[in-house]
């Protein structure tokens, strides 16, 4: 059961990637990209984290899909969609991620036995027995991992000031 | 069928890190690049959760969480760029913006 919806959503992920990346215009891409998101966060969902698959939905699938839109309607799209979409060495660009595939997929094929692990003891630490697994992060996130949380805000502050100062119209 | 693996899912995640890297590559409107970036960030995310899954340890799930925040705080920077750069090259090309070429 669980291996047939892997099937299911690997698929789906795979294919709107393959279609956002070659279609043309650029809003269909951006549609491609919410269901590739949204995919993902199954997978999430799947992998039994659900907070994550959370944040992924509002984040990914909320967040920066608006700001992409936004942004796409704020160039013009008219002198945008004009001659090649495709840059001009793109057959280099493809022979170089033929190799780049073909050296992962040896990776993974040669080290197959030591990436095969048991999940039976996975339950016990993803989702304490009582608790759920938000529950657990949340935990986690405010006791061990308290100073990257507050980097990370950090950092958001200083990207929405970039943002900002970025974007705004020069008087 | 069989059971799911770990290898399974890295796997997927290479072939999504494929995808965004010959977008990244190939695309020339710039914002179709950053959109292949973030491509990029959910095959590494795929991994990161999906070793949390089977190690078995949390520590990649709040990994995870925190590279979505960059990849937000780098979506924003971005296309904040991208605004800059069409309004000073009106062109969101990435052939077309050769300011610096001799």
């Amino acid at each position: 059961m669980e291996s047939i919806a892997f099937y299911i959503i690997a698929s789906i992920v795979i294919v709107s990637a393959l279609l956002m990346v070659t279609s043309r215009q650029l809003v269909h891409s951006i549609v491609y990209m919410v269901v590739s998101f949204i995919g993902v966060g199954a997978l999430f969902i799947l992998l039994q984290a659900e907070f994550v698959a959370a944040v992924q939905i509002l984040v990914y699938a909320g967040g920066i899909v608006v700001l992409f839109l936004f942004v796409v309607m704020l160039v013009n799209l008219n002198e945008v969609n004009e001659g090649e979409y495709l840059h001009r060495q793109w057959l280099p660009a493809g022979a170089m991620l033929l190799v780049l595939v073909a050296e992962i997929g040896y990776l993974l094929w040669g080290g197959a036995g030591a990436l095969a692990v048991a999940p039976e003891q996975a339950e016990t630490v993803l989702r304490a027995v009582e608790q759920g697994n938000t529950e657990t992060i949340g935990m986690s996130l405010y006791t061990d991992f308290l100073l990257p949380f507050e980097i990370a805000s950090m950092l958001l502050l200083v990207a929405m000031i970039g943002a900002i100062y970025l974007a705004q119209k020069r008087v | 069928m069989g059971t799911l693996g770990l290898g399974h899912y890295l796997l997927l995640s290479a072939v999504l890190f494929g995808i965004g890297v010959i977008g990244v590559l190939v695309r020339r409107n710039v914002i179709m690049v950053l959109m292949c970036l973030e491509l990029i960030f959910n095959a590494a995310n795929i991994n990161l959760v999906a070793v949390a899954r089977f190690r078995p340890d949390l520590a990649g799930q709040i990994f995870t969480i925190f590279t979505i925040t960059v990849a937000a705080a780098e979506a924003a920077i971005g296309l904040g760029l991208v605004i800059a750069m069409f309004r000073n090259a009106q062109t969101v090309n990435v052939d077309d913006v050769h300011l610096l070429e001799g």
